[in-house]
């Protein structure tokens, strides 16, 4: 991998926009005029309704879709060279994991597709299955690991080969609130311990406020970003369970939410839920 | 545990019980009716039948099980190749779907008159020749079907890992097709065992289940007739238990995805 230039930004979509053509008639615009700088190693959360265009603007950076107009740079390159490169990891709200394979030989996947040898495979997924916690299960199959654990595997895979991006669409969205948020903080540490940036899915305020740096707030129809919100809430490992409860926190949940509905007569009810 | 191991024991159980209240129940209605022998012989005599002639039966089973056995392979291994080629070849598979297509609802052993003039009257060829076109067809459609069920999440992935297609290949494509290959060779094995026994009846060698049946019903031995299907129903249990243990094995992790 290239070596990261200094104030570099890892992902930089300038003035994307993306339709998708349908049968008869002029198409669906799933994002239009997107502009967003992520900077090495900030957290990012994109968050709106559905049919805001969040996970299509994630599909863009992966290179999974490309973009109408526009241009979607990562880490100075192509989204197209830069997927090419393996230059992040990502996850989805499905863990996606191959049910033929253990634990183990799921976060081995993307290593043993880019020719790891054995040796280096093995001793990279034992540290991975450590990291997410899943010590006894590395040679467990999917099927016997709960929502939660197959989420993990998920993540470690996504992580398996050291990525300065992590993009995340929803991972959590299919766990419960317990579960979710113990994730939540592990995805904190995680981060903190790896240093790579990390665009983030979801359409949960406190998830978002949680996790983030900055929170682009969306809307739909076409999708585009009503506002960019910094959340000052401190590092990645700084934010602990504490800081739910915090009154800084749910003043940046107030400002989402704000942001999300528009103003007016939201802001009233964001104040009676205080 | 205790409640574990008794609903164990009833599944298992209750079938067995309904069996032989069936059993039970032909045997009265044969013997308190007075049905004769020709219409509907009784279970026991059928039973007294296999047990005497148990070495004939079983010969005669043998010989139909080795034409669907060696029918079943033939058919399965050129339709998994076909079903490959057609999944890579998009155009091959156009141009070929009527033909499957025909070839799937003609009843494979009506061609058993025109095999046995081209293959000789004398020779088990024409009948695993039946049994494998019979194969063909499910094992044929399953594994297409299997080849073009890739999970988008998992498609996905394999473009973000910038994989060749001949990694996705390996990698997902194959082992998600395998569960769909080996329930159409489940399939196909009772086919195979069905088309092999009833092409005898076409003409080719005096041997083997079909025949065995035909022969008998002529020589008005009912009972020794209705043990020959006896051992026809045993033949084709166990092609289909046996390939049911295979898709069971293949599909052992498939649970979640």
């Amino acid at each position: 991998m290239s070596p990261v230039l200094e104030g570099q930004a890892a992902v930089d979509i300038a003035g994307v926009g993306k339709v998708f053509p349908v049968r008869r008639g002029a198409g669906v615009t799933a994002l239009e005029a997107v502009s967003l700088r992520v900077a090495a190693g900030e957290f990012v959360s994109l968050i709106g309704p559905s049919g805001c265009g969040k996970s299509t603007l994630m599909r863009l950076i992966a290179d999974l879709d490309t973009p109408s107009s526009g241009a979607v740079t990562v880490f100075g390159k192509t989204a197209r060279q830069a997927r090419l490169d393996q230059d992040y990891g990502i996850a989805f709200q499905q863990a996606g994991l191959l049910p033929w394979r253990t634990v183990r030989e799921n976060i081995e996947l993307p290593l043993q597709l880019h020719g790891v040898g054995r040796a280096a495979r093995r001793a990279r997924a034992s540290e991975l299955i450590e990291l997410v916690g899943l010590g006894d299960f590395g040679d467990k199959h999917p099927e016997q690991l709960s929502g939660g654990m197959q989420q993990r595997v998920a993540i470690a895979r996504s992580l398996a080969e050291s990525p300065r991006l992590l993009l995340m669409d929803e991972p959590f969205g299919a766990l419960d609130e317990m579960t979710r948020e113990r994730m939540q903080t592990e995805l904190t540490r995680l981060r903190a311990e790896t240093g790579a940036a990390v665009v983030f899915v979801t359409h949960s305020i406190p998830e978002a406020v949680y996790l983030s740096d900055r929170v682009v707030v969306m809307s739909p129809r076409p999708g585009r970003i009503v506002q960019i919100l910094d959340m000052g809430l401190g590092a990645g490992g700084e934010r602990t369970d504490a800081l739910r409860e915090d009154a800084h926190f749910f003043e940046r949940v107030r400002d989402v939410r704000e942001a999300l509905h528009g103003d007016t007569a939201v802001s009233s009810q964001g104040k009676e839920a205080r | 545990m205790r409640a574990f191991g008794s609903r164990r024991a009833v599944r298992v159980l209750a079938p067995i019980l309904f069996g032989l209240a069936v059993l039970a129940l032909w045997q009265a209605a044969v013997v308190g009716l007075k049905i004769l022998p020709f219409v509907l012989p009784s279970p026991i005599a059928i039973g007294n039948q296999f047990g005497l002639r148990a070495p004939f039966v079983l010969n005669a089973a043998l010989i139909t099980a080795l034409n669907a056995l060696l029918g079943l392979i033939i058919g399965t291994i050129t339709a998994a190749i076909g079903a490959a080629i057609a999944a890579s070849l998009r155009v091959l598979d156009e141009v070929s779907a009527p033909i499957v297509t025909a070839a799937s609802v003609i009843p494979i052993v009506s061609l058993a008159p025109a095999l046995y003039t081209m293959f000789g009257a004398d020779q088990q060829t024409a009948r695993v020749l039946i049994a494998a076109l019979a194969s063909f067809i499910p094992v044929y459609f399953n594994t297409l079907r299997g080849l073009r069920t890739v999970a988008p999440i998992h498609r996905d992935l394999m473009r973000s890992y910038a994989a060749s297609r001949g990694q996705a290949l390996r990698a997902v494509t194959l082992p998600g097709a395998l569960p769909y290959f080996f329930t159409g060779v489940r399939i196909a094995s009772s086919l195979a065992v069905i088309s092999a026994l009833i092409a005898e009846d076409f003409g080719g060698p005096i041997k083997g289940l079909g025949t065995a049946i035909t022969t008998a019903v002529s020589s008005s031995n009912y009972p020794l007739a209705w043990a020959f299907v006896l051992g026809a129903i045993i033949t084709g249990l166990v092609f289909y238990c046996a390939t049911l243990l295979l898709e069971t094995a293949a599909t052992w992790h498939r649970a979640s995805a």
